[in-house]
């Protein structure tokens, strides 16, 4: 497949004249990861309600074509004749800007993920960076500034508060998020995601999930994801029962669909930098499975983690402002640095002693340190809140 | 230990979601409506609607428009027009009839005074709700052939208050029967 798709590419731009050639080659790599995650989109809204409703007992939507999969095309067709109001008092250049600039990072993002490799050696990535993950944080807190940019423009509290909000709460989770990564970049040793991929093929034995800083770096990175993408329950900056949509709220049409768009292409971005740096990409959890193409097993890890983002969203609660800056800067980021001592130990016992002893001496300080953080989290008192007048 | 009421909920949210699956009959709750629908309630109600015996809705119609619910109703939402002519009702009396009996159900409130008023059980609640109409003056204005309703249907959705119904109504018919065998032994014996 991944020859398949190599082979074809190179055809098509052999068909352009060479100094359009560079061009084309990105374009086409860049076609697919957009048809493909945009699909993705279309289909997790709707799976994502559907999932939803069986959790709370009901059906979830079932009315546009068959069992409700045409959903997504129904919301897309209102959202397209919806008008397109813009206040009077807003910034219109900035108002316009804001999610066109959220979904420009949200898409930029993809160009240095690997999806796959040909049995030659070459990957199918749209942009092979040295330095991918840096790439990848630094567009991706762009959309920071994009959020500012929709709540300062639109001239509303709300909107004001919101992206106030967001701010308060990306910067917060952007840092233990980093940290928690950092733990993979000291034992693979590069910024590159491709060569981060490398590292773990071969079956799951070798994932960076399987080790004890992997395990809580990995949990770490799925916390901070969930706050930087602005999903329960970590969704402050947009609480519905609270500040109405945050952000968002002066948006409507297709604006607020792009909104909406960014929103799940950046939790998408999220997911599968978790996936590649984590649970090996887009390698088979065992060798002798590498018949099936890669981006199979790269959107197999991909789709568990979506389902598993979708129960939480369906479970927990959310935080309140103080709980959530108390999570992020109290345990978090505490633990990822310890993580970070735990992986450097990691690296340098399970090189001269082997990985059993290296379980043996780096899972009790991260277990430690949980139980110890998780404490400190818990307030003054330590044990569990007492509501006086309603007990 | 931080995280264990995590884990439970989750565990809580997954024993629902695939209860769903395993289970629908007790975890999918809802009843999808324009498809499925819940038995009616014995009590339920909804607008008033005219009870007639037998087949014909003019001849059988119980009305004897003595017009007390008219006077009773609270929003006033009765109109009623008394006809010349007499027909005899269950107990073989002669009464009077309606000519005009409109509910303009837009006005009524449902509080039911009609049918407690009401001596002759002529007038019931209804349970059918499914009253969306594009005419919003005309179309709610009920009149008397559209008010009639069979005995038959009162009893399908109100069982119970039917039957006391019945029971009163054939101890009248009794009792009516022994006076005027009563009145016409007494006359035979002068």
């Amino acid at each position: 497949m991944e020859v398949l798709l190599l082979s074809i590419k190179e055809q098509l731009v052999a068909l352009f004249p060479a100094v359009l050639q560079p061009l084309a080659g990105h374009l086409l790599s860049i076609t697919p990861v957009l048809g493909v995650f945009a699909g993705c989109f279309a289909l997790t809204t709707v799976l994502e309600r559907k999932a939803l409703g069986r959790i709370q007992n009901r059906f979830g939507p079932n009315r546009v074509g068959p069992a409700g999969l045409l959903q997504p095309v129904a919301d897309g067709l209102k959202m397209i004749f919806k008008e397109d109001i813009v206040p009077l008092k807003a910034d219109r250049t900035v108002h316009f800007l804001a999610p066109v600039l959220l979904a420009t990072t949200a898409l930029l993002v993809f160009s240095v993920i690997p999806f796959g490799q040909a049995p030659d050696g070459r990957h199918l990535v749209p942009v092979d960076l040295e330095v991918g993950l840096i790439f990848f944080f630094a567009v991706g807190s762009l959309a920071e500034l994009a959020v500012f940019m929709a709540g300062w423009s639109s001239r509303n509290k709300y909107a004001m508060l919101g992206a106030m909000r967001a701010i308060a709460q990306m910067i917060s989770y952007e840092a233990p998020m980093l940290l928690s990564v950092l733990t993979v970049v000291l034992i693979s040793g590069s910024l590159s995601l491709v060569d981060i991929v490398g590292t773990q093929a071969g079956g799951f034995w070798h994932w960076h999930v399987l080790t004890p800083w992997g395990a809580a770096a990995f949990l770490l990175f799925l916390t901070a994801a969930l706050a930087e993408s602005n999903r329960s329950p970590f969704d402050i900056p947009e609480a519905e029962s609270e500040i109405i949509a945050g952000h968002m709220i002066e948006y409507s049409g297709f604006k607020y669909a792009l909104f909406f768009l960014a929103e799940y292409l950046g939790l998408f971005a999220m997911t599968s930098l978790a996936v590649t740096l984590f649970l090996g990409g887009f390698h088979p959890p065992i060798p002798q499975l590498a018949f099936v193409p890669g981006p199979i097993w790269f959107f197999g890890k991909f789709v568990v983690i979506i389902a598993f983002f979708i129960w939480i969203r369906g479970t927990l609660p959310r935080l309140r402002m103080d709980q959530l800056l108390q999570l992020a800067w109290k345990f978090m980021l505490p633990m990822a640095v310890v993580l970070l001592i735990v992986a450097a130990a990691w690296h340098r016992i399970s090189l001269t002693w082997g990985p059993v002893f290296g379980w043996l001496f780096c899972s009790p300080p991260v277990i430690m340190a949980y139980l110890m953080l998780g404490r400190g989290g818990a307030g003054k008192k330590g044990g569990p809140r007492v509501y006086r007048y309603v007990n | 230990m931080i995280g264990s009421g995590i884990v439970k909920g989750m565990a809580q949210t997954a024993k629902n979601f695939a209860g769903t699956y395993i289970a629908p009959r007790k975890y999918l709750v809802t009843v999808e409506y324009p498809e499925e629908r819940l038995p009616a309630k014995e009590n339920a109600r909804n607008f008033p609607f005219l009870v007639f015996d037998g087949d014909d809705p003019e001849a059988g119609l119980r009305c004897v428009a003595c017009r007390i619910c008219e006077k009773e109703c609270p929003p006033q939402c009765i109109y009623i027009e008394k006809d010349k002519e007499k027909k005899p009702d269950y107990v073989g009396k002669m009464q009077f009839q309606p000519s005009v009996f409109d509910i303009d159900i837009s006005v009524c409130m449902s509080c039911q005074i009609c049918v407690e008023v009401c001596p002759f059980d002529a007038i019931r609640m209804d349970t059918e709700f499914e009253l969306s109409n594009p005419d919003r003056f005309g179309g709610l204005l009920l009149d008397k052939r559209r008010l009639a309703k069979s005995n038959e249907y009162c009893a399908e959705i109100h069982p119970e208050e039917t039957e006391q119904t019945e029971a009163r109504r054939a101890e009248d018919v009794r009792k009516a029967v022994a006076k005027k065998q009563a009145r016409q032994q007494a006359a035979s014996s002068d």
